[in-house]
């Protein structure tokens, strides 16, 4: 049996092929989201990296904020549950995972049984998201992925707001102007992005271990500052990013296999 | 055209008396308006016992900002509020009226303009200077009402003496600004209809209890304006016993006005999103989730049996008591009516609802054992909330409470 997940998110499109509920086969992914042609080409890279076609698949559940308009779906999932799946998948008895994707932010439980028991997230405003960094790595002229090399470097991180974007910006663009380094700027970003998220965590009766999926988890630098912040190691996995299209072709599984 | 049995056309059925009833509160002031009588604004919190018993018709800035916002008119007033520089952080039913009172004209829900202004700051600060406010851009007098915040479990005496003698002497100022008098049998009569209104409908509401429910818990907020602006009145009470009477019905002939399979029961927490009503309700009901429960329900069922009682009951309003009292009470109506999670409308516009609520929340979902989720939104600007964020926290809502009933 073969199961597909696909996670169309605002900025990325992402697909896992699972075989019997149990090992990956393929997975893709593609830097435009929602409204590109981002999923679709995903979509067709799964299968062409597989060499089958949709016929093959036995049951294809979306997640993600496009999954209602994404037509060739059997079923659909929330991300909070396909990250869960994702996560426990990867990582065995995970108990808590904090997701940061490119427009928004959260926090899920998770119970002994690897089901989600509880989940916050982010408010209407962009700080702690992917966004937020996006934005930040515009004005410093520095790409996002170069973020966690920069604040290696950082010896004493400014402080920025981590209540709105918009403050932030102006308190970067403040900092620079009086003359602050720009790695130290780079590291008060990455903080008040963790800072932000982990006081969501808190809210939650967190418990280890913690890992971290989404785009974001790719920065060490924010993966550290939030490991700081909750003082409890952060879990890691290249695969971060591909958790929710992964738990969609889990639950997709699951589902084949109760009819 | 069929008119089907117990729906707004029907005019034997409840839901149309109690439309028609919300609809003449408006009228009625209009009347007396263009009569010459003078009207006032009322706060919804405010003992309309005292303006009912002496006759002077009122009107509700809340409920019309309600009515203006399902209408989708809210962003325009909220906008023209704005561009007078109040804040777009001041609730927006505040927004609303504020703006009102200076357009004088939204055909989405006309009122008469206030010749005072009647406020009990047992609801939040902010009604207190928008009250302020209007009473003196539009240079009319304004009784207001202090009943302090109860952090304590009981009313004393004290407070009872302390909030009766402003109940006096606003009685008195309304005599003076009206001419109108007071009288202790007419009040009897309108404090015996308000508390036959509040029975009947903390009796219907509490139907909610059978399963599956004999109704969606949308009607709920509908007929609840009713109890704000008419309770006193026997036609209410009428109505609402009318209402009871349905649901019981419903319940023995199992059916519901939730049309669709009660897979899911909720409480709702906060006030209805009135500019998305439609989203908000259509997300609960495809996933076969009925509301059968909030703390609104609760909110305007005063039962008192005298002058006395009345006060306590209006020391007692949600927006007054402790969060210990106010998370006791949802509780309980979380188990008597049996709900598997809790949904929570983080509503931008209201500080006092919203503020305390995370915590509160949190405890109401340790109680019951049930999942909680919140989401952003508004009771009247439309600009503060997303479909797409609202859409996802309910369908993981949704997908926790599956998985709590696959593993019961
Ligand atoms: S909605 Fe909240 S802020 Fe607005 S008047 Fe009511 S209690 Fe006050």
């Amino acid at each position: 049996m073969l199961t597909l997940g696909i996670d169309i998110g605002s900025t990325t499109a992402k697909c896992a092929v699972l075989e019997d509920g149990r090992d990956f086969r393929a997975v893709s992914l593609r830097d435009s989201g929602v409204g590109t042609d981002g999923p679709q080409a995903a979509f067709e890279g799964v299968l062409a990296e597989l060499g089958v076609s949709r016929r093959d698949i036995d049951c294809v559940c979306a997640t993600g904020y496009g999954r209602a308009a994404w037509q060739d779906a059997d079923l659909r999932a929330s991300e909070l549950t396909c990250h869960c799946l994702g996560g426990v998948y990867v990582f065995p008895g995970l108990r808590t995972l904090i997701d940061i994707g490119g427009q928004d932010a959260k926090v899920i439980s998770i119970d002994a049984g690897g089901s989600m028991a509880e989940f916050v997230m982010n408010d209407k405003c962009a700080a702690g998201t992917g966004r937020f960094l996006d934005v930040m790595a515009a004005l410093l002229r520095c790409p996002v992925d170069s973020f966690a090399e920069a604040a290696a470097r950082s010896k004493s991180p400014a402080s920025i707001s981590n209540t709105c974007t918009v403050f932030a910006e102006s308190e970067v663009i403040s900092q620079l102007a009086a003359g602050a380094a720009v790695e130290d700027v780079i590291a008060g970003v990455c903080r008040s992005v963790a800072t932000r998220v982990g006081s969501l965590a808190r809210r939650l009766d967190m418990r280890e271990p913690v890992c971290m999926s989404g785009g974001v988890a790719r920065n060490a630098a924010v993966r550290e500052a939030l490991s700081e912040y909750l003082q409890v190691p952060v879990l890691f996995d290249e695969r971060a990013q591909l958790f929710g299209a992964m738990g969609a072709a889990i639950y997709a599984a699951k589902r084949k296999s109760k009819e | 055209m069929e008119v089907r049995k117990g729906s707004s056309q029907d005019p034997n059925s409840a839901k149309y008396k109690l439309n028609q009833i919300a609809a003449k509160a408006y009228s009625d002031a209009q009347a007396a308006k263009e009569r010459g009588e003078k009207v006032g604004w009322c706060a919804s919190n405010f003992p309309v016992e005292l303006p009912e018993t002496l006759g002077i018709p009122v009107c509700y800035p809340e409920n019309q900002a309600a009515g203006i916002a399902a209408r989708g008119q809210g962003e325009k007033l909220c906008s023209i509020a704005e561009d007078e520089g109040y804040s777009n952080d001041i609730c927006a039913y505040a927004r609303i009226s504020l703006a009102y009172a200076k357009i004088k004209d939204e055909p989405a829900q006309n009122m008469p303009m206030p010749d005072f202004m009647l406020c009990c700051n047992n609801i939040c600060s902010c009604m207190t200077k928008w009250y302020e406010n209007l009473s003196k851009e539009l240079d009319i007098p304004l009784i207001m009402i202090d009943i302090p915040f109860n952090p304590d479990n009981e009313v004393s005496r004290d407070e009872i003496e302390y909030v009766k003698a402003q109940f006096l002497e606003a009685v008195r100022q309304l005599e003076e600004i009206t001419g109108k008098k007071w009288s202790d049998e007419r009040f009897r009569e309108v404090m015996a209809n308000s508390c036959r209104t509040s029975r009947a409908w903390l009796e219907a509401t509490a139907l909610a209890a059978a399963r599956p429910s004999p109704f969606n818990g949308f009607d709920l907020l509908n007929h609840m304006a009713v109890m704000v602006t008419a309770r006193g009145k026997p036609e209410a009470a009428e109505a609402m016993e009318l209402l009871a009477r349905e649901y019981r019905e419903n319940i023995e002939n199992g059916t519901s006005t939730f049309r669709a399979e009660e897979k899911y029961r909720i409480m709702f927490e906060g006030i209805a999103c009135w500019p998305w009503l439609r989203v908000t309700s259509t997300g609960l009901k495809s996933r076969g989730i009925n509301m059968v429960s909030t703390i609104y329900a609760d909110a305007f069922g005063f039962i008192y049996d005298d002058f006395d009682g009345m006060i306590e009951a209006y020391c007692k309003v949600p927006n007054a008591i402790n969060l210990e009292t106010a998370r006791d009470k949802r509780v309980r109506l979380c188990n008597n009516i049996g709900v598997d999670g809790l949904l929570v409308h983080t509503n931008r516009s209201c500080k006092l609802w919203s503020g305390f609520m995370p915590e509160m929340s949190r405890q109401i979902g340790e109680a019951c054992g049930i999942p909680v989720v919140s989401f952003d939104g508004d009771q009247a600007d439309p600009r503060n909330f997303s479909e797409a964020q609202y859409d996802t926290r309910v369908q993981g809502l949704t997908e926790i409470m599956a998985s709590r009933k696959a593993g019961e």
